[in-house]
């Protein structure tokens, strides 16, 4: 197939190995994506709050060397660092608000284009299967949002201890934990919950509002329902307050955020990330359904 | 011996219980083979069924050796598909099109790149590779899924209604291509289609399927061959008792729909003796024309058959 003989030839050059092939579709992905000046802008947002945190954190433990006057208190004991400050300054204005809204620009387009030019053919005829079609698509999103949630998050916690010590270090080593697997499972959930808005609504504008309304709407609905019927369970409708209680039971915390028990949120987590996965099955079919 | 292409053992598919392909049996070994029936035959069903896209209910098929359930990532590393509806991936030029497809099929990033050039200037997109695929026509787009079919080497080309929707000179450009590729020592073509015209054109082998089972399977240089001597009478006069009379000189005959008498003479007659018997039956020869058994033929003959195979 050389340019110049014009003649067709096979290839017996060397392959990449199976296991790295899902990665293909991020790199792909990421060049659109990063196309977008307004995208490019909202990630540099996300990172001036992280950043912000970061000098607060060492302006904590360096007050008395930094201070243009004498500081009598040490601002450590005044100001504590723990499960409850990263479930507040790190956990949700990251995770919750900058990685939703993450996902909302991304997550809609990544399979509803490629079903709408029928490209799902193109993809399975190759060797590689919907599992990883779908692990392909789920890194677009995963990546991202890993780099501005719980990579930022472990820095702060990594800062912190610098500072603090080892026994603060040994103290709340759980925390590191609970910001490591306690994000991962949001990252999962957004990003499966946005695969499958995406895979069902075609149409990206209208998947945008759907994901949004998925978020909002049944939460809304859920609380009605605790109103009028002086129940607690509406509550599980909420995704944003199943992940805040999941959260709280990875930190070791106890504000009661939802009221619901800390079982009955895994259990609905697991059932969203069913749901999505069961749509995901469905829809991605490399071929038209003619009934 | 050699290692058939496509080996059918059994295959049958259901949808929601409805029979679509009917216990298929049968060894492909040509080095391009059409994939021949009227629409709803079960032709794109097989092609994708053989991609792993659907289950089989029963009994396999074996790609190139390997089994279509087993070794699934195996076969469709060597193979090369071009679907009948309009494919692409929205907002990519041709280029990156075409190489994303490459990587996903294996090749390193540069290789990769090195072939999408290759590929979308054998197609003939040389000029327009740079393009997004939204601006392209239909038989650029045509052409653009051409090469990402071919971009990887694959020892095995499905190229599924490939002059669909094509003006003639794209359709004659794609026949073209697939002629050229065809004489590619390392690949097989698998070409599927309604059109009749195109499989003569590109291919060696015909597999001719019928509500979902193999009507005629055959080797139509070796169909052409066998059928050199084939002569179709139009006459006037008792045509069944004069082609009673031809058959006792020994010769193959038969009388088709048209009422026309289609003979095969053996080495030892010529056309005089027939002109001969004519004169003593009193039946008047209005037409004489040698004929091959065209494609059209065997396909007619296997559609007409109620069940089973030609």
């Amino acid at each position: 197939m050389a340019v110049y003989e014009q003649g067709y030839r096979g290839y017996d050059g060397p392959l990449m190995p199976d296991c790295s092939r899902f990665l293909v579709i991020p790199r792909y992905a990421y060049k659109s994506v990063f196309a977008s000046r307004v995208f490019v802008g909202f990630l540099v947002l996300c990172y001036l709050w992280p950043l912000g945190l970061g000098a607060f954190i060492y302006g904590l433990h360096n007050l008395a060397r930094i201070s243009p006057v004498p500081i009598t208190f040490d601002p450590t004991e005044q100001i504590v660092i723990d499960g409850d400050f990263f479930l507040w300054t790190v956990m949700f204005p990251q995770g919750i608000i900058a990685g939703f809204l993450l996902a909302l620009h991304i997550g809609p387009a990544l399979i509803s284009s490629d079903l709408t030019n029928n490209a799902l053919p193109l993809y399975l005829a190759r060797p590689i299967n919907r599992a990883e079609y779908v692990i392909g698509k789920i890194s677009v999103l995963a990546i991202l949002l890993s780099l501005i949630t719980w990579i930022p998050a472990l820095l702060l916690f990594t800062e912190q201890a610098y500072y603090a010590g080892w026994d603060w270090l040994v103290q709340n080593m759980r925390l590191a934990g609970a910001l490591f697997v306690g994000l991962w499972i949001w990252i999962f959930v957004l990003s499966l919950l946005s695969l499958a808005i995406s895979a069902l609504v075609r149409w990206k504008v209208l998947a945008r509002a759907a994901l949004f309304g998925v978020f909002i709407i049944p939460g809304a609905f859920g609380e009605t329902i605790n109103v009028l019927f002086g129940t607690v369970w509406g509550s599980l409708l909420d995704i944003g307050g199943l992940i805040a209680r999941v959260w709280e039971g990875l930190l070791g915390l106890d504000f009661d955020t939802t009221p619901i028990p800390l079982w009955a949120a895994w259990a609905s987590l697991l059932t969203l990330c069913g749901v999505c996965l069961l749509i995901l099955r469905r829809k991605l079919q490399p071929y038209e359904v003619v009934r | 011996m050699t290692q058939p292409v496509i080996e059918l053992d059994g295959l049958e598919v259901r949808f929601s219980g409805r029979p679509i392909l009917k216990k298929l049996s049968a060894k492909l070994t040509g080095r391009s083979i059409g994939l021949l029936g009227p629409n709803g035959a079960g032709k794109t069903t097989l092609i994708h069924t053989l991609l792993g896209f659907h289950p089989a209910s029963a009994g396999t098929a074996r790609v190139l050796g390997h089994d279509i359930h087993e070794r699934s990532r195996e076969a469709r590393r060597l193979i090369g598909y071009m679907p009948e509806n309009e494919s692409f991936i929205a907002g990519m030029t041709a280029v990156r099109f075409v190489r994303l497809m490459a990587e996903l099929s294996g090749l390193p990033a540069k290789q990769a790149l090195e072939r999408t050039h290759e590929a979308l200037f054998y197609v003939g997109l040389g000029e327009a590779r740079y393009r997004r695929l939204e601006t392209f026509s239909f038989g650029m787009r045509q052409q653009a899924k051409l090469a990402q079919a071919i971009v990887h080497g694959p020892q095995l080309l499905f190229l599924d209604e490939p002059t669909n929707g094509l003006d003639p000179p794209h359709r004659q450009r794609m026949i073209e291509l697939i002629r050229e590729i065809r004489k590619a020592d390392d690949i097989h073509l698998v070409l599927s289609s309604h059109l009749l015209r195109d499989v003569e054109e590109c291919c060696d082998d015909v597999l001719i399927l019928k509500e979902g089972k193999i009507a005629a399977s055959c080797n139509l240089e070796q169909e052409r061959r066998a059928n050199k001597k084939f002569i179709e009478l139009e006459t006037v006069g008792d045509h069944e008792a004069f082609a009673r009379a031809i058959e006792q000189l020994g010769c193959q005959c038969a009388i088709d729909r048209r009422r026309r008498i289609k003979t095969v003479l053996p080495d030892r007659l010529e056309v005089k003796d027939l002109y001969r018997l004519a004169n003593e039956r009193q039946v008047q020869i209005r037409r004489l024309s040698f004929k091959r058994d065209s494609l059209e033929d065997i396909f007619l003959k296997a559609m007409e058959q109620p069940h089973g195979r030609v």
